[in-house]
């Protein structure tokens, strides 16, 4: 599929306009070993979701008439119990941004986590098995979709409460700092939390301490359902930046290599001890917000827009002109996918559920007090 | 053997274990001589308080995330009415992060905030507000009533792997000085202590309670013999020793400056009588702030909470 749409135009709609702010990173493209290993983990991320769907069964209680009632009403007759809230479309930001991390760097995470932590090294098997609440997964199931932890690969977890996370990892980088470490830390968040008030006090005191962390924010256009335009009062989130005198930067978020430039660029900065950035992806969620159609943007023509952006498909098409991938390793590498994360779901579904007396819970806790 | 002030001995003790491990550092609003912009980091590294801006929710959020990653922040919340704007880095983060990682990632800071009605400050300085976090699953609740154990407590506090609310009461601040040892001490988590021995009633104080109680204590000496048992800590609570010490006398009064209503007084009334209900020769009762927010006009605030003259009624209608 070709890139009908210009990137200056895909700007103008994802958000009104370049910002002012922007800056072009110009840093050397990745070598190929790397641009495969870039795609090989977008298409983990694509392919893991997309399994998901045949694992919940949702089920709404609302009326057509329910006033009282909100989307989130609904529960799940499969083998994953909770809700999930799927990546798909946004796969080139977790990724670029990603790539331009080292395994001991600190990443916090949104409600829509999958990606990062698959970007950032997480295996299937725990993952899934996460999912489905089994002693196996990565928070021995007692986080969820929501909460994948690894303390291994610096995952300090998703978050529950929009915009919690940015706090954290701002958090994290003053822990790197005060300890002397090389680490970086990077929160991810939507733009939805760049209307609460912790992305502001944490963009200040990063700012004031110019403390190693990287503000992401993938602006998919919408906070749950809420439409973009009518919760920002500026389009570009970026353009905040400017406020707490930090750089800030809109990326197109369908291009993996411009976020992965633009992320090396900011990690760069924060490493060598120039601070904090605020990078905005402009990105689209192809599904709803939170599987089986809970929170569905219903526009139609706009989906259609950004699917002939499909991060997954540029990538591959610019990776098979620039000479790098064949047709024929393209539909290998999916299919190498598509198999090892059908091995994770069987490796969850056969893992046992933690027991009660196994809860990891803090040392000390009378439970039953 | 020397004198020291509440505040005295809490300094002590951060600065003790700041001195130990240097991992610890203190973070809120006015706390650090730090004036100027100009090389903030090296000021803090210097003097390791960290004075920040007006942002609750960000520099509580902030010290979660350096205590996932190896850090012990002492988190002052200057007011504990303040607690208002940052709840979800404490009950949400904080709180959870130790179950919801699987306990793979441990938070150990403490939120030490100064707070309790009777200063004149009006109804947002006020609040006594332990049982919020009581009631939050995941929290070390401390609330420590003289300085001898408010030492003690925040050194046990800094060095536990969990979060620590450490509750310190400002009518504590400006109460009389205490004889201490030279030297550390450490009083552990959950470990209650009679601060008063009887024989005819427990009296549970929390906080300003143990205060107010010990002075009811006095008056009645000679006619009634008055137990005064403190918790220290509200989360773990040590129900053994106020268990025993209701075998001994039969009645149970709990002193709280909280309000009665959903408050920590009831939380221990519960505890006992599910475990030693056949003690008790009559019922049990709490006696606590009143259920409004504080009013500012001393007579007013006063009238809002007990003291020693409401505690010796109550006790003499308890046991005639």
């Amino acid at each position: 599929m070709s890139d009908q749409l210009g990137r200056r135009d895909f700007l103008r709609i994802a958000g009104g306009g370049v910002a002012a702010s922007m800056i072009i990173a110009a840093a050397p493209p990745p070598p190929s070993k790397k641009l495969l290993e870039m795609l090989r983990l977008m298409r983990r991320i694509r392919h893991f979701e997309e399994r998901l769907t045949g694992l919940y069964q949702y089920e709404s209680y609302l009326e057509k008439s329910d006033l009282a009632g909100d989307m989130y009403d609904f529960a799940s007759k499969g083998v994953i119990a909770g809700a999930v809230h799927l990546y798909i479309g946004q796969e080139a930001v977790a990724v670029g941004i990603c790539a331009a991390l080292e395994r001991e760097d600190y990443v916090t995470s949104s409600h829509r986590g999958h990606g990062h932590a698959i970007a950032k090294g997480a295996a299937f098997g725990p993952m899934m098995a996460e999912l489905m609440g089994r002693k196996t997964g990565y928070s021995k199931g007692c986080g969820g979709s929501m909460h994948i932890f690894s303390k291994e690969l610096g995952l300090l977890g998703g978050n529950g409460i929009v915009g919690a996370e940015i706090p954290l990892a701002t958090g994290a980088a003053f822990s790197a700092k005060y300890q002397g470490s090389r680490q970086v830390a990077v929160a991810f968040l939507g733009e939805g939390a760049s209307n609460q008030g912790t992305f502001h006090e944490a963009l200040n005191m990063a700012a004031l301490w110019e403390l190693p962390v990287i503000f992401v924010c993938e602006n998919n256009l919408y906070a749950a359902s809420t439409p973009a335009a009518i919760a920002l009062a500026l389009p570009n989130v970026a353009d905040r930046a400017a406020a707490y005198g930090i750089p800030g930067q809109v990326v197109d978020g369908q291009d993996v290599l411009a976020v992965h430039a633009a992320a090396s660029a900011a990690v760069e900065r924060a490493r060598s001890g120039g601070g904090p950035t605020l990078l905005e992806c402009k990105t689209y969620r192809f599904t709803s917000h939170a599987g089986a159609g809970k929170g569905r943007h219903d526009n139609p023509e706009e989906l259609k827009k950004w699917l002939k952006r499909d991060p997954i498909e540029l990538f591959e098409k610019k990776l098979r002109d620039d000479g790098v991938l064949t047709a024929a390793d393209q539909e290998a590498l999916k299919q190498q996918v598509v198999a090892e994360v059908e091995e994770a779901v069987a490796f969850a579904k056969k893992s046992a559920f933690p027991a009660f007396n196994e809860m990891p819970v803090t040392p000390g806790t009378d439970l039953l007090a | 053997m020397r004198e020291l002030t509440y505040t005295q001995a809490i300094s002590e003790a951060i600065r003790e274990e700041m001195k130990r491990d240097e991992t610890v550092f203190q973070i809120g609003e006015d706390i650090g001589p730090v004036r100027t912009r100009s090389s903030l980091w090296k000021q803090f590294m210097k003097n390791r308080a960290w004075q920040t801006p007006i942002s609750e929710s960000g520099f509580v959020g902030l010290s979660v995330g350096a205590a996932m990653t190896g850090l012990r922040p002492i988190t002052v919340i200057m007011y504990c009415d303040f607690v208002g704007v940052c709840m979800d880095p404490i009950v949400n983060q904080a709180a959870k992060i130790h179950l919801m990682s699987g306990g793979q990632i441990k938070v150990p800071m403490v939120i030490r905030t100064p707070a309790g009605a009777g200063t004149r400050e009006g109804g947002h300085h006020s609040g006594s507000l332990e049982s919020w976090f009581v009631h939050s699953p995941g929290l070390k609740v401390v609330m420590p009533s003289d300085p001898y154990d408010a030492k003690g407590l925040m050194k046990s506090a800094i060095r536990d792997d969990g979060p620590v609310i450490y509750i310190q009461n400002r009518i504590l601040h400006r109460l009389g000085k205490q004889q201490c040892p030279e030297g550390e001490w450490l009083v552990p988590l959950g470990k209650a202590d009679v601060k008063r021995a009887g024989t005819d009633i427990t009296v549970v104080g929390i906080s300003t309670g143990v205060m107010k109680a010990l002075e009811a204590a006095e008056k009645l000496a000679g006619k009634i013999s008055v137990e005064v048992v403190d918790p220290r800590t509200l989360v773990p609570l040590d129900v053994d020793t106020i268990l025993a010490s209701v075998k001994k006398t039969g009645h149970l009064l709990v002193v709280h400056d909280a309000p009665r209503r959903g408050g920590v007084g009831a939380e221990i009334i519960r505890r006992v009588v599910e475990r030693g209900f056949g003690s008790l020769k009559k019922a049990p009762r709490v006696l606590g702030g009143v259920n409004t927010a504080m009013p500012y006009s001393p007579p007013l605030e006063d009238a809002c909470l007990p003291d020693a003259n409401v505690i010796v009624k109550a006790i003499r209608d308890m046991l005639s």
